[in-house]
């Protein structure tokens, strides 16, 4: 066996496992302050990659413009979504949530659809096509910038969370809403604010992967896949997502490598699921996530 | 003196048909599905036929959704797992299709079990990431066990036969899926009102209190997704047969969705709602082809706008559905019933 095929392999695990732990820490950011699960995030992501697409090839701006352009955009995003379609949700049964996150994103593609063709594009070049050569292995240029920006935005939402009032806030209301309320937190203005966050994630994920990879309109499907990482991090846990990210990246790469000659291909696609199944079966709350104890 | 209709003990409370005036309509209704494919053209068998499958699959669905509270997302899967055991039967052992649809529906059930089983430690969300995984893992299983499945070309089916005869076209069909919708609904009807049905309403309002009645979790929960995935296995192998014709792509993650869809605006927990999901939301993109017809010969690009506007029109439905009228269209028609029972004395 070629040691070096392997090592490359699981880099580039590394690399992608930065981009899947910013995606799922736009799902854990939604679910920590909202107990929802957003399953329109892949939705979220493609709009976000569509909106940088266009703003860079249709009125011709340079990037960190069509990136606060998507920034924008994901905000508004993510509080006209809180507002209109999640609040009246709020005392519904899980179902009925998880439901409408299910409608969002149908409603969300049809409309991609109807405004950008289902046609695949490639991205224009925004980073520096030069591959990072660390001796051992090389990193493509697209995935080395993609763990660049999945490692900063991680970073600032880590801070933000960490150290600021309002991260305070989100985390108050995390833990026990009643309380956080009682002390002047607007817990409203946190589920719109989590919101926001998810959708941040969920653009800069998408604005990344369609660069290593071109955009279309099913390109959403890696959210579905991102799953997996907060099932195996714990719905709850920020930690959870990241460490979670490299670890499903580099099963997700070894399964490629591995098990792809066997069966003739696909196997990428797939491990994520069967980890999820695996998981769900053996320790359903995950590596970190909060063991709920439930009473009647 | 006695205004409206009472009832006075528990019998007469869980009677199928409660009163001389439903017996009255429904004997009409049945009147007309039996004339109805000797007035109706092809296409409109054709949209009743897809009718009755939608209602198979939405009546299944309901009894996991609606009255176990068991969220899928993985019903297409078991759609699937049917459609593909039937086609495989049929064409590569030579089993007769009438042999064939009650297996296909067992071996659906089975798959529905196995993923049943994280339904005993997890629920809510943790569940529905499950039942999702499946479906993706069976999809995949679809497009790449090609020994068995024939993988993206698909298997050609010869349509089942009696004797001599034939059925092949729309009209012929009719009558096999007319057969086992009456089944299907009349077995959910009777399951609902059964110790199942109750025990089943029971863990959807409070498992842990169920269980505490006596209920045991284990074997209704993993009942529920056995007859659910029975249903969906049974409408997904008359589905197929139907088409003459199976491929992967017949089993995408929409079509789960698309199931949900008709579940939850026909009313969770109501079979009778179940029934009007599914002709809802089969009529719906027929409506949307015959608008888009008329479109068409004003602005001809207009026609390749209709595939992602029936998405955005059946999540409008779910999430305008789950806002404002969260029990569905069953809700509805029973407060048309009561404004008429009571009128002109509503109060």
């Amino acid at each position: 066996m070629d040691y070096s095929i392997l090592i490359q392999v699981v880099v580039a695990g590394v690399a992608t496992g930065g981009v899947y732990g910013l995606i799922a820490l736009g799902f854990v950011l939604i679910y920590k302050a909202t107990s929802i699960l957003n399953l329109a995030m892949g939705e979220f992501m493609t709009l976000g990659a569509f909106i940088c697409f266009t703003s860079l090839t249709i009125i011709h701006v340079p990037f960190y413009i069509a990136f606060f352009i998507t920034i924008v955009f994901a905000v508004i995003l993510g509080i006209v979504i809180e507002t209109l379609i999640l609040r009246p949700m709020i005392g519904e049964p899980v179902i009925s949530v998880i439901m409408v996150t299910i409608g969002l994103g149908a409603i969300l593609r049809g409309l991609m659809y109807m405004i950008w063709d289902p046609t695949y594009r490639t991205f224009p070049p925004i980073f520096p096509p030069k591959p990072l050569n660390l001796g051992f292995a090389v990193i493509p240029s697209g995935l080395l910038w993609g763990f660049i920006f999945a490692l900063i935005t991680t970073l600032v939402f880590i801070v933000i969370f960490k150290f600021s009032r309002t991260g305070v806030a989100m985390r108050a209301t995390a833990n026990d809403q009643q309380a956080a309320l009682s002390m002047g937190v607007s817990v409203r203005g946190v589920f719109a604010l989590s919101w926001s966050f998810g959708a941040i994630a969920a653009v800069i994920g998408g604005i990344v992967i369609g660069n290593i990879s071109g955009i279309d309109i099913y390109m959403g499907d890696i959210g579905l896949a991102a799953l997996s990482v907060i099932i195996l991090g714990g719905l709850d846990s920020i930690g959870g997502a990241i460490l979670g990210g490299f670890i499903v990246a580099i099963l997700q790469n070894l399964a490629g490598l591995y098990i792809d000659p066997l069966i003739g291909g696909g196997a990428k696609e797939v491990a994520p699921f069967f980890i999820i199944l695996l998981i769900i079966m053996i320790r359903p709350y995950g590596l970190f996530g909060k063991v709920t104890i439930e009473r009647v | 003196m006695r205004c409206g209709d009472f009832k006075e003990n528990y019998i007469d409370d869980e009677e199928l048909f409660p009163s001389p005036f439903t017996k009255f309509w429904l004997a009409l209704f049945f009147i007309f599905l039996i004339a109805f494919p000797f007035m109706a053209n092809a296409h409109l068998l054709y949209i009743a036929n897809m009718i009755g499958f939608a209602v198979i699959g939405a009546v299944g669905l309901n009894l996991l959704a609606g009255f176990t509270g068991q969220i899928s997302l993985g019903h297409a899967a078991f759609i699937g797992v049917g459609a593909y055991t039937s086609a495989i039967l049929v064409t590569r052992y030579g089993i007769s299709f009438w042999l064939s649809i009650p297996l296909a529906g067992l071996v659906s059930a089975l798959a529905g079990m196995v993923i049943g089983i994280p339904s005993l430690r997890v629920k809510g969300l943790y569940l529905c990431i499950a039942t999702l995984a499946a479906q993706f893992i069976f999809g995949f299983t679809f497009v790449h066990w090609e020994s068995m499945t024939k993988g993206i070309t698909g298997i050609h089916i010869p349509p089942p036969a009696i004797g001599g005869f034939q059925f092949d076209t729309e009209k012929n069909f009719y009558w096999i899926t007319l057969l086992f919708v009456i089944l299907g609904v009349g077995y959910a009807r009777n399951l609902v009102r059964s110790k199942m049905g109750r025990a089943f309403v029971a863990i959807r309002d409070r498992d842990l209190a169920a269980e505490i009645m006596g209920i045991n979790l284990f074997r209704y929960k993993l009942s529920a997704f056995a007859i659910s995935s029975f249903y969906a296995g049974v409408a997904g192998a008359l589905w197929v047969s139907f088409l003459k014709v199976v491929t992967p792509e017949h089993f995408p993650f929409m079509l789960c969705i698309q199931y949900l869809a008709m579940v939850i605006v026909g009313g969770l927990g109501s079979v009778i709602g179940s029934i009007f999901g599914a002709v809802f939301m089969t009529l719906i993109p027929e409506i949307l082809n015959v608008l888009s017809d008329m479109v068409k010969s004003y602005s001809p690009g207009m026609g390749k706008l209709i595939i992602p506007f029936k998405q955005v029109v059946f999540g409008s439905l779910i999430v305008g559905f789950l806002i404002f009228e969260p029990r569905g269209l069953a809700e509805i028609w029973s407060r048309i019933k009561k404004f008429f029972t009571l009128w002109p004395f509503s109060y």
